[in-house]
């Protein structure tokens, strides 16, 4: 579903990507673990072509997206992606942050794509937050729309970018819930995460992303117990010390 | 500081000059007239400077190289009509623009007063709109961006939205600038409020019409200023108190 292949990305003198090489399956949840600054936020935007890549290419459902003159405004309606920042349209009550990427990418008369949003809201369990406006929501209310929002496009992908780190501890699990929920559902992802335990749990493969390139991969259960590289085994001692697995 | 004023020795005569009452009734009717024009003026120059100065600021945030051709120009512009005096461009404009006597082009004095009005404040207000749209944080495009809106779309529906919303109270500044300036089209000849009440001082050598004139505007000033204030409030109710979209 998504293939990457040798992609690099500088921002300036700074290679943050130095050739990464990463398949995901459809059905295939990948989860994106490594420091604080290792690219992984910065892979994800390019594979939503927010970041265009300096080189490689990148496919995703059979069209190469890094191509020159190709659409990107209809290669991002079948890529979701869901921030770190939740990035809700704050002027926008939730019934129309959801329905603006139907509406106006996808041509939806009003209705539909009101009743396509209702029926997500619902079995997300927001639809008593059908009209109210994001500032009024709790942090993991507000990445649950933004989850619905991104799903309301019907995308063939969804990337994760962190999206349970800007919430208090008790609002974690809710939005961790929503995402296993779409993993059940078949959904493919790539998720960046700092929740070890539910790379474990959730991951159907496990990547170690260390100053840019994919360092070690593979099932949570052999990563997670018996990482070969030496950084790898590093990362994890440090994030076992912070109570974090 | 009043009692300072009132029993110094020259008083009386300012009194008479300045604060006859019997003179303010008298012209009042007459002045109040002419006032149409200047509501009229600043009706009509405003409704033009909110959509081009909207263009402008929007010409000014073109990215890339490509655009810089449109962002000189535009900058050029805003900096040049922000660095003459508007009398001057009333006056050259007023004065010139109908002197040229061609087939086709209007000698109202009240048209190049307009005219003016607007090319200087359509500079003033696309610096407004823009610190509006710079003060919209990219993640809001890019969320836009990633459900799959074209940039116009993202521009249109996301960005500047919320950037109008958070220049209404500077905009409302400009506003008040502008219904001031509009006595200055009365150099020209047309015979709004400042005009008609120099026309009653030189009948009479009593300065008190001049205070008519200046009670006409800061009498609409007020209500603008309330408006607003009822703008912002009303905002900031609706999303505060959600469900009322
Ligand atoms: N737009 C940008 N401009 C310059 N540097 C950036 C930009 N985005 C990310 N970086 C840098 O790239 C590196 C990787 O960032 P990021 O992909 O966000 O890492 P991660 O998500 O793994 O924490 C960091 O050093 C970061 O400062
Ligand atoms: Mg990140």
């Amino acid at each position: 579903m998504i293939e990457i292949d040798g992609v690099r990305k500088s921002f300036g003198r700074l290679e943050v990507l130095r050739g990464i090489d990463l398949d995901v399956a459809e059905h295939e949840v990948v989860c994106l673990i490594g420091a604080s600054g290792s690219g992984k936020s910065t892979l994800l935007r390019c594979v939503n072509l927010l970041e265009p890549v300096d080189a490689g290419q990148i496919v995703v459902g059979g069209d190469e997206i890094t191509a020159r003159g190709v659409d990107v405004n209809a290669l991002r309606r079948r890529i979701g992606i869901v921030f770190q920042a939740y990035n809700l349209f704050p002027h926008m009550s939730v019934i129309r942050n959801v329905t603006l990427g139907p509406r106006k990418a996808l041509g939806l008369s009003r209705r539909q794509a009101e009743a396509e949003a209702d029926e997500l809201l619902r079995r997300f369990g927001l639809a008593d937050k059908r009209d109210d406006y994001p500032d009024r929501l709790s942090g993991g209310q507000q990445q649950r729309v933004a989850v619905v929002r991104a799903l309301a496009m019907r995308p063939d992908v969804m990337l994760l970018d962190e999206v349970t780190s800007a919430l208090d501890p008790e609002l974690v699990a809710e939005v961790l819930n929503v995402i296993r929920e779409l993993a059940a559902g078949g959904m493919t992802m790539l998720i960046a995460t700092h929740e070890m335990g539910f790379a474990r749990d959730i991951a159907s493969r496990v990547c170690f992303l260390d100053a840019g390139v994919i360092l070690e991969q593979g099932p949570p259960a052999r990563i997670f117990s018996t990482p070969q590289e030496p950084r790898t085994r590093q990362f994890l001692d440090r994030i076992i010390e912070a109570g974090r697995l | 500081m009043v009692y300072a004023v009132t029993h110094s020795p020259g008083w009386p005569e300012v009194e008479a000059a300045f604060f006859d009452w019997g003179a303010y009734r008298d012209s009042f009717p007459a002045i109040s007239r002419a006032f149409l024009l200047n509501v009229k003026i600043f009706l009509i120059a405003e409704a033009f400077i909110l959509v081009f100065a909207l263009l402008l600021a929007v010409l000014r945030s073109l990215p890339g190289p490509v655009f810089f051709p449109i962002r000189a120009l535009s900058i050029a512009y805003a900096d040049f009509f922000r660095g003459v005096p508007t009398i001057l461009v009333i006056a050259l404009l007023g004065f010139g623009a109908p002197a040229l006597a061609i087939d086709g082009i209007p000698t109202s004095t009240t048209f190049w007063g307009i005219v003016s009005l607007v090319l200087i404040y359509t500079a003033y207000v696309s610096e407004v709109y823009r610190a509006g749209i710079e003060s919209v944080h990219p993640s809001q495009e890019a969320a836009a961006r990633s459900l799959g809106l074209t940039r116009s779309q993202a521009l249109g529906w996301v960005v500047l939205p919320q950037a109008v919303r958070r220049v209404i109270p500077p905009l409302l500044n400009d506003f008040i600038g502008l219904q001031k300036d509009t006595a200055l089209v009365g150099i020209l000849g047309s015979v709004e409020a400042f005009k008609q009440s120099q026309i009653e001082v030189a009948a009479d050598f009593n300065f008190t019409h001049y205070l008519v004139a200046a009670t006409l505007f800061v009498a609409i000033t007020i209500p603008l200023a309330r408006f607003t204030d009822w703008l912002v409030a009303r905002d900031r109710r609706r999303r505060q108190a959600g469900a009322l979209a």
